[in-house]
């Protein structure tokens, strides 16, 4: 067993969202300037480069580089040889949040509950957390802030297996589509397959928040990672729905086995800010 | 879209609103006022009740904006526009109190773009997760009402040079609809 500390989980998930929310991945930043040699819209070519400036402001000052700093969603790879003392993982977790957001000048942007109330919980706490146990004995944490502009057009269908590979595209196409300027594009969207309805979400959150020079490990769906982005580039929707080529930066897919009946869809919309920082304890 | 971005002033008069067109880029000087989800909320819930609005809107530019808070030293944080969709349900109610100008992204519902038209009233987008950009274009930064909400306080920003385009004009002309026809192959 190794012992961490929960005050080194709460002190690592503070500079995390800090990070992501100020810092563009390196991947996104250069995934903007080759978008900009590329982009045959003036107007898009435009937007690129002010999202370029954007970022670079964001990085001199330390300020968010969007106000939307988002709901924090945070990945947690827990080795099941790792012992947590002095907190439980949850709470240390909340705390890490709690200490970013406030001391980091990010936006609150939680409510306690969705329907009634809608009170603002003040220290943009509780994360969402996903858990999974692995081997080995270190804390894997990644966390990717998600504004709700994008999350609001994320989409989940049912399909049934006659639906097959056109019926993934057109749930994929409809929903680039449906997003249009809402959700800030050039996007990077990520899509989940199979599992349960539960599973493809959670699939389709991962695939969003992948590095965005990664690939889907299996060349069919790397293809196919490939051939959506050719796809929704076609739409014409462009850099902040304003026309052009670059309507997604990247798509991802990531799959789950399924049930014999079942072709479970999510697609998860990104903006272009495509936030993520990670670290392993 | 013209090469040259137009120089106006907030609030509008007539003639600024009537001028702009689907696709012109502007920098915005003046005042332009924050509003988003909650204040619209409120607003719309106090002309319910017969009572008047705690802000004057007449000419008023509204941004929907919920800014990320300021360090010291700082006017504001990231302060980029939100999805102005949202607010459409609320919009036209503040278009009759004399709104002339908004700004935000992504698509309005026919019945926005129907009361902008009857009303003189153009929209506007600034770039979406352009916050720290867009945050050094706001001067000034003072809460004129529901300061308990925070982010979404309504508020006076006082703007040099502010960026937005023209995405629906006071035609009903759209810009997302012209800018994207042209690249659209499916």
């Amino acid at each position: 067993m190794r012992d961490i500390q929960a005050t080194a989980i709460t002190r690592a998930v503070a500079d995390l969202a800090v990070r992501a929310c100020c810092k563009l991945p390196r991947d996104v930043y250069e995934s903007f300037r080759s978008s900009e040699t590329t982009e045959p819209s003036p107007v898009g070519r435009n937007i690129l480069r002010q999202l370029i400036a954007n970022a670079d402001i964001a990085d001199t000052e330390n300020m968010p580089l969007c106000q939307d700093t988002g709901l924090t969603v945070v990945f947690a790879d827990l080795g099941q040889e790792v012992h947590i003392v002095g907190g439980d993982l949850e709470e240390a977790v909340n705390a890490g949040v709690r200490r970013g957001y406030v001391d980091g000048y990010l936006r609150k942007s939680i409510v306690s509950e969705p329907l009634f109330e809608r009170k603002n919980t003040g220290d943009n706490t509780p994360a969402v957390i996903h858990v999974r146990i692995v081997p080995g004995d270190a804390l894997r944490l990644r966390l990717a802030p998600k504004g709700a502009g994008s999350e609001n057009k994320s989409v989940l269908k049912m399909l049934t297996p006659a639906d097959g590979i056109e019926g993934v595209r057109k749930v994929v196409l409809d929903a680039v589509k449906a997003a249009g300027p809402n959700s800030c594009p050039p996007l990077v969207v990520g899509v989940g397959l199979g599992g349960s309805m539960e599973m493809a979400a959670i699939c389709a959150k991962r695939a969003a928040a992948r590095d965005l020079d990664s690939r889907n490990p299996d060349p069919r769906y790397a293809a196919f990672e490939e051939e959506l982005l050719t796809m929704i580039n076609k739409t014409g929707v462009g850099p902040q729905g304003l026309g052009g080529r670059t309507t997604a930066l990247r798509v991802h897919v990531e799959w789950y086995p399924t049930h014999i009946a079942s072709l479970p869809v999510a697609v998860n919309i990104n903006c272009h800010a495509a936030r993520h920082a990670e670290i392993v304890l | 879209m013209s090469g040259e971005s137009k120089r106006i002033r907030a609030p509008f008069d007539d003639a600024t609103a009537r001028s702009l067109r689907a696709g012109d880029r502007v920098l915005i000087s003046g005042v332009i006022i924050a509003a988003r989800d909650a204040a619209h909320k409120r607003l719309v819930e106090t002309l319910d009740r017969g009572e008047p609005l705690p802000v004057d809107l007449r000419r008023a530019v509204v941004y929907y904006v919920g800014p990320s808070p300021a360090k010291p030293g700082q006017v504001i944080g990231a302060a980029g526009p939100t999805t102005s969709g949202r607010m459409d349900a609320y919009t036209p109610r503040l278009i009759g109190q004399g709104i002339r100008g908004m700004i935000g992204k992504g698509y309005r519902n026919p019945e926005v773009v129907e009361a902008m038209k009857r009303h003189g009233v153009p929209y506007m987008a600034a770039v979406g997760g352009a916050g720290a950009l867009i945050a050094r274009t706001i001067k000034k930064y003072t809460v004129l009402a529901y300061e308990g909400l925070g982010p979404e306080a309504v508020a006076a920003l006082e703007v040099e040079d502010f960026p937005a385009i023209v995405v629906i004009d006071c035609d009903g002309n759209d810009y997302y609809e012209q800018g994207q026809a042209p690249y659209r192959e499916i």
